[in-house]
């Protein structure tokens, strides 16, 4: 995974080790690079611009302080840093305590989002697969990851069997990943 | 997914912090011990970071740019920050369940000598014993506690199960921790051997070392580390049983930086 802009702009593992020795250019250009996606998640979470700046404070001051937390070897530091950021303002709309460390949070995934086209030609693509996807399945996957209701809170809000919530989970997040195969 | 097809749903659910309760107990103490349901949780995890494009706003203001290097300035590199509070998984367990042994080994051990100094003051000699593990336990409590201890990850590829290592390093007193698991059984003639490698390039070895069945693996305060010496790098690597063991000659397992 290069993670590098088709500018020349350096790449997401070389501004991470930059980071690990206390440059604060590097924070500032990983800021600049990544900060909309987690501002938007933090945003779309919560419904609150105050709440969303403190989310988006915290996600970068965790990247600051422990940017070995990062394992490169996964995947795309803007999609960590997206779910980093949909977990803890997840967990500021429930009002509890931050329920992983960032050091917890490992994810595998392929999807290149360093440069601006990169992230704007994959956040259209996963806009079409939800819309492609039947009414109540998009509706389920959104309460779970934007509104971080659990599969009992869904079921008892939409009268929907308990397994049914189970499938169209699992299958909404399956469609996703085949269609970023493709 | 690659067999365990029953918690397949539960482990997307687990994926999106939607799943509670027993099943989301049951599940986690699976994840414990299989690895292909780990891997399946973290590319589940991926496609949930796809999700997260979904959203679309606007661009966060410019005051939260200033806010953010404001805070990085008053907070460089290698200050202490306080730790977050952290919930369960493995390598904290490791972590922890060795920090309170050790402390409960520092107190038994602080018990039996004060016992020994009181009761027989010919039992110097033990007592002199007594200490010796007592200073190591303190070294190994230390290593594992002291904010200015370096944590250092270790990865391989991508060749599932991915093997993985921690090394938690004083500098200042040479104690060195390291765990790993997910190891590749060994071949008989084989063993791992793991190394400090400072800025100089010149490897020192600190610690030959065998996984279990489960490939877990540990090596604590190996002899041989001179006081002070600065870590750039640990790395493991794979060489022969019989040695030599002075310097790496075998095959590469996984490193990382400091």
């Amino acid at each position: 995974m290069s993670s590098s802009d088709p500018k020349g702009t350096p790449p997401d593992s070389q501004l991470v080790s930059a980071i690990r020795a206390g440059d604060q250019n590097a924070m500032a250009a990983l800021y600049d690079r990544y900060s909309p996606i987690v501002y938007s998640v933090a945003l779309r979470v919560l419904g609150d611009t105050g709440a969303a700046e403190d989310v988006l404070q915290d996600v970068f001051m965790q990247l600051w302080r422990n940017p070995s937390a990062f394992d490169s070897s996964r995947g795309s530091l803007g999609a960590w840093l997206a779910v980093i950021a949909r977990n803890r303002a997840i967990d500021a709309l429930r009002k509890r305590r931050p329920e992983n460390d960032i050091e917890d949070i490992v994810i595998s995934v392929e999807t290149d989002l360093a440069s601006e086209a990169d992230r704007a030609r994959s956040a259209q693509k996963v806009r079409g697969i939800l819309g492609s996807m039947p009414a109540a399945q998009r509706s389920t996957l959104e309460m779970a990851y934007f509104e971080g209701l659990t599969h009992t809170e869904i079921a008892a809000k939409t009268g929907e069997p308990l397994g049914t919530i189970k499938t169209r989970i699992r299958a909404g997040l399956t469609t996703l990943r085949k269609a970023f195969q493709e | 997914m690659t067999g365990h097809e029953q918690y397949a749903e539960d482990l997307a659910l687990y994926a999106l912090g939607s799943l509670q309760g027993d099943e989301r107990v049951n599940l986690e103490k699976h994840l414990d011990s299989c690895s292909s349901c780990r891997q399946e949780l973290e590319a589940l995890r991926g496609d949930g970071a796809l999700l997260a494009l979904a959203a679309t706003g606007p661009k966060p203001p410019q005051r939260s740019r200033k806010r953010l290097m404001d805070a990085i300035a008053k907070e460089p590199r290698g200050s202490s920050v306080p730790a977050p509070a952290r919930h369960f998984n493995l390598w904290a367990f490791f972590g922890w369940a060795a920090a309170i042994g050790m402390f409960l080994v520092v107190i038994q051990l602080r018990r039996q000598n004060t016992s020994l100094q009181i009761a027989v003051n010919s039992l110097g000699s033990v007592v002199g014993s007594q200490t010796i593990e007592l200073e190591n336990a303190r070294r190994v409590v230390d290593t594992l506690t002291a904010p200015e201890a370096q944590t250092v990850t270790l990865v391989a590829g991508k060749t599932p199960p991915q093997p993985q290592g921690k090394a938690f390093y004083l500098r200042n007193r040479s104690g060195l921790v390291f765990v790993a698991n997910n190891l590749a059984p060994l071949p008989p003639d084989k063993i791992y051997e793991l190394w400090l490698i400072p800025p100089d390039g010149k490897p020192i070895a600190a610690g030959l070392f065998k996984p279990d069945a489960r490939g877990n693996a540990s090596v604590i305060n190996p002899p041989g580390i001179p006081a002070g010496v600065e870590a750039k790098t640990f790395a493991v690597t794979l060489e022969a049983a019989n040695g030599p063991h002075d310097a790496p000659h075998g095959t590469g397992v996984m490193a990382g930086g400091v």
